[in-house]
């Protein structure tokens, strides 16, 4: 047995393989449901109840994908170039403080100015907190991979102060959270007695943005390139350094209006628990989408459920909602694997 | 001035840096090995989660100690072998690999732990390892008390040490290893399965990151906590771009690296109503990021570092 490289990926293949991956990860999550005592029917069946089950639930699983979509988006631009960005978590929370420095009552204008004032604000703030990797990466050669994961401890410490600190909402009873972003601020609902909220059609845009981006413009094109073959980039005249800058860029900044939506459209003030780990979770988001613009809203959209679905689960079943995230880990490198079979074509014999 | 010099005179503090530096001793040695074999392994962080899982586990359900810690190196070295499984056999990316590793490893610990524990506020204890004095040795003012008067898992990370140095630069299966990741061609050349030694090291070193995460459960704590690693091996694979990939300089690094977390925890204590305690929490990742600095420019990377290698390949 052995492989030989394919010429061209039939498209088929690539859009079976995120399900294949899914259905993977539910067949080995299985094993961990038996462990816990009770039957992967029942336990599936009442997860996808959750995330499916009413419209109440799809809304709330749409709701979780926002985030997932802004962070997925940042991974997929980032890997794309194979500038390792792990630190959307942080840029996250950067977007987040942004959103509530100048949201608190900083300035107070019509909702139509206000909403993409603060948006820019949390994309420039993901953007330079991501500056320091990229300049230590392109003029020191520090990996970048341990450099924004460490910072997103940092980062985490530093909001944790301010929350404790100057930010500390007095009117919060004790809890650890800012104050609430200003009426003019707040993302609106877009379905009557539901969470969801508008950040949707700005993650959708934000998609569609960035295909085009990396679909019809040099820049994509010159991103593209740097991530297949750097070599011969610079041969070409494609700076490095100058599309790893452009690559941090959108990145971070696509993290950033992460952390603007949760805390504009969801929670409405910066909080410790904004996000559980909606950082990382994009990188998968954005694995299982082989790192298309279009295809992440398509994953974000199923992970997003798993988790809704999840936590559903665990209120009726006796199976902690951690279930969810060793479906993700799984489907993550399930695919992973299974990009092997979108170069690669399997030859049996000699 | 004079008080910090006091205060680095002292048993006490050179003691707590010694615990603080044991887990990262292992967990560098690990990543250190993987890496001069040729391979990133960012599963680091589940890995250790994990180990310290179940280590606490195995003793939490009535084993022994040491059982705990060969069960921690067992289940450390399953999810290295599906690393390398991934990332050696299928040549696929390392960096997505180990993330997704420890994503999983961690998400394990946790799932487990919740399943074990469902409804507690005070996670339940374990008799953990005890201090014992090495005759001698622990006599040496200052520092004797401090270094020799440890747990045994504090002694197997020095005597991991020695073994380390002693099989990557006095062996010829160290040799292996090195040329592994410097010039896999070379030792294909030879004969010599590269994907095997790979997958070899790559296994052993999981199975330290593990031992020094089982360390905070077993030694220096004597609980399972969420979130316990908090980082610690990602400050593990700065460590080892620190010490240009060498057993020594790992160890002396780790030590470094802990004293000014010792020092900083201390300056918490005496500092705490001028500056937040958040700001001296933040300088152990800075240090990480500021040590790599200091290297990164003339850092001599394993030269097949994050490569993947086929059989029968040529250059």
């Amino acid at each position: 047995m052995r492989l030989k490289t394919r010429r061209n990926t039939p498209v088929w293949l690539i859009a079976v393989l995120p399900i294949l991956s899914i259905l993977v990860a539910f067949i080995f999550g299985a094993f961990f449901i038996i462990w816990a005592g009770e039957s992967p029917i029942t336990a599936y069946i009442a997860l996808i109840n959750g995330a499916l089950g009413s419209s109440f639930a799809i809304t709330e699983s749409l709701t979780r994908a926002i985030p997932l979509i802004f962070t997925g988006l940042a991974a997929a631009v980032a890997f794309r170039a194979k500038f390792w960005n792990i630190g959307a978590e942080g840029q996250l929370y950067c977007g987040a403080m942004a959103a509530t420095l100048v949201g608190t009552g900083m300035i107070d204008l019509p909702s139509i100015i206000m909403i993409p004032v603060l948006f820019i604000a949390g994309a420039l703030a993901g953007c330079l907190i991501l500056l320091l990797p990229v300049f230590l990466k392109t003029h020191m050669k520090v990996d970048e991979v341990v450099t924004t994961l460490l910072l997103n401890f940092i980062i985490l410490l530093f909001v944790n102060m301010l929350l404790e600190g100057p930010w500390k909402d007095p009117m919060a009873m004790g809890w650890p959270q800012a104050a609430r972003i200003i009426d003019n601020g707040v993302l609106p609902t877009i379905v009557a007695k539901s969470r969801l909220h508008f950040g949707i059609i700005i993650a959708l845009v934000m998609s569609i943005i960035m295909w085009a981006i990396l679909r019809f413009t040099v820049w994509g094109y010159e991103i593209r390139a740097v991530g297949y073959n750097q070599q011969a980039s610079t041969f070409y005249g494609i700076s490095i350094n100058k599309s790893v800058l452009m690559v941090a860029l959108f990145s971070g900044g696509l993290a950033g209006m992460a952390g603007v939506s949760e805390v504009t459209g969801l929670k409405g003030y910066l909080t410790l628990t904004l996000s559980p780990g909606f950082g990382y979770t994009g990188i998968a988001v954005a694995m299982l989408a082989q790192l298309h613009p279009i295809g992440v809203i398509i994953s974000a959209i199923f992970l997003a459920s798993i988790y809704v679905g999840a936590d559903a689960m665990s209120r009726t079943v006796d199976i902690p909602n951690y279930i969810a995230d060793i479906l993700v880990a799984i489907s993550l490198l399930s695919v992973l694997v299974g990009s092997m079979l979108a170069r690669f074509r399997i030859v049996w014999g000699k | 001035m004079l008080e910090l010099l006091e205060l680095i005179l002292t048993t006490s503090l050179w003691a707590a840096v010694v615990r603080i530096a044991t887990p990262l001793i292992f967990a560098t040695l690990g990543e250190l090995i993987c890496e001069r074999a040729g391979v990133l392994n960012l599963g680091i962080e589940g890995i250790m989660t994990i180990g310290a899982m179940a280590g606490w586990l195995w003793v939490y359900q009535g084993g022994d100690l040491w059982g705990g810690v060969v069960f921690a190196a067992i289940v450390g070295m399953l999810f290295g072998f599906l690393h390398s499984i991934l990332v050696v056999y299928l040549g696929l990316s390392q960096h997505v690999s180990g993330i997704g590793i420890t994503m999983l490893a961690s998400s394990i610990s946790y799932y487990a732990y919740t399943m074990i524990i469902p409804f507690s506020t005070t996670p339940p204890k374990i008799v953990a390892f005890s201090a014992f004095e090495v005759p001698l040795l622990s006599s040496i003012p200052i520092i004797g008390g401090a270094f020799f008067n440890q747990t045994a898992l504090t002694y197997l990370a020095y005597i991991l040490v020695m073994v380390t140095f002693y099989v990557l630069y006095k062996m010829p299966l160290g040799l292996t290893i090195r040329m592994a990741g410097e010039n896999p061609v070379a030792n294909e050349a030879q004969g010599i399965n590269v994907l095997l030694i790979r997958t070899g090291a790559v296994m052993v070193g999981s199975a330290l990151m593990a031992i020094g995460g089982a360390f905070l459960t077993m030694s220096a704590f004597d609980a399972f906590y969420f979130g316990m690693i908090n980082g610690r091996g990602w400050i593990c694979v700065a460590l080892v771009i620190f010490a240009s990939w060498k057993p020594g300089k790992a160890f002396l690094g780790a030590i470094l690296f802990a004293l000014f977390e010792a020092l900083q925890v201390r300056a918490q204590l005496i500092g705490a109503d001028v500056i937040p305690y958040q700001i001296f929490s933040m300088m152990p990742y800075f240090l990480s990021i500021v040590a790599m600095m200091l290297v990164a420019r003339r850092a001599a990377y394993p030269k097949a570092l994050l490569v993947p290698f086929r059989q029968g390949d040529r250059i």
